[in-house]
């Protein structure tokens, strides 16, 4: 297989994230969404790291994306906690002031 | 139409579809194409699945299916510790957060509009496939060596990852020279401390919000 079918699943992969975040009201999807986009990304740097002549770059580039969603997923969840002791609803709509 | 019977047709058209992934794959490359075939319909079919299923723990488990495909894309890709980083941060722990914020929330089984999910895949759907299709018209990517066999390479990445992380400059090897990145390693460790106390410390309830009976007990 070569670097195209890896792309093009990629890219497959990210339209799907963002319809997970488009059509659902929830924000657990919009989290769930935000991963798969995040994981296209991932596919792509390792697929051009290994089709191109990077040395480890796009590999590193990978790991401290898979490090940031592992930090931006534990954020994002004590925020939809907060969220919903605040407004008693997760639905990203209702969600519309700063203050308490 | 009824629930179960769209239920029904989505699964049976998604099964179909993966049987004809597995079929063009092995006739366009032989059991690497299978190979690759199935781990990209376990990607794809889990984020369908993810983005069709009404409950939200059960598109949570279907999230399962597309970080363990691309996981497998990893290793097809020779790079074998992305790929075990994967599993143990993404099944182990990402989605292992997210079943708490599902399990922690309320359910709504009544949020998923059929007509808005039409209105999203063909609005999505369309700029993608003109994207892709402008890409594969204009794009020429410089490609080093042969497609993928299907043989991973014995030597694999984990031990030249681990080195890398630790050296401060460019080094030799045998099979060239390499480039450190430990100013990287260091920064991703800061940036995950910070990320977690904030966490903690947000996710933390204040004792202004405690009901009485939990203050005073």
């Amino acid at each position: 297989m070569g670097l195209g079918a890896y792309v093009a699943v990629s890219g497959a992969l990210f339209a799907l994230g963002l319809i997970a975040i488009l059509v659902r009201r929830n924000v657990i999807y919009i989290l769930m969404g935000i991963e798969m986009i995040l994981n296209a990304a991932n596919i792509n740097f390792v697929a051009f790291n290994r089709f191109g002549s990077m040395k480890l770059d796009g590999q590193m580039f990978a790991i401290f994306t898979i490090i940031l969603a592992a930090a931006e997923a534990a954020v994002a969840l004590a925020i939809v906690l907060n969220v919903f002791y605040l407004f008693d609803s997760i639905k990203p709509s209702e969600a519309d002031l700063l203050r308490e | 139409m009824k629930e179960p019977a769209l239920q029904r047709i989505f699964y049976g058209a998604l099964a179909l579809l993966g049987l004809c992934a597995l079929g063009v794959g092995l006739a366009k490359a032989g059991w690497s194409g299978v190979a690759f075939a199935l781990f990209a319909f376990m990607t794809l079919g889990g984020a369908v699945m993810c983005i069709w299923e009404r409950s939200v723990v059960r598109s949570a488990f279907a999230l399962m299916a597309t970080f363990t495909g691309v996981a497998g894309l990893f290793v097809l890709l020779e790079a074998d510790f992305l790929a075990m980083a994967q599993i143990l941060i993404y099944v182990g722990g990402i989605l292992a957060l997210l079943l708490f914020a599902v399990m922690l929330t309320p359910p709504d089984l009544n949020e998923r509009k059929l007509s808005r999910l039409a209105a999203g895949a063909l609005f999505v759907g369309a700029g993608a496939l003109y994207l892709g299709l402008k890409i594969t018209d204009t794009a020429h990517w410089f490609v080093r060596g042969a497609p993928l066999d299907g043989n991973v390479a014995a030597s694999g990445s984990a031990e030249r990852i681990g080195v890398g992380f630790l050296a401060a400059g460019p080094y030799q090897t045998s099979a060239g020279t390499e480039l450190g990145y430990v100013v990287a390693f260091e920064l991703a460790a800061i940036v995950l401390t910070v990320a977690l106390v904030a966490a903690v410390y947000i996710a933390r309830r204040k004792p202004s919000d405690l009901q009485p009976e939990e203050k005073a007990g």
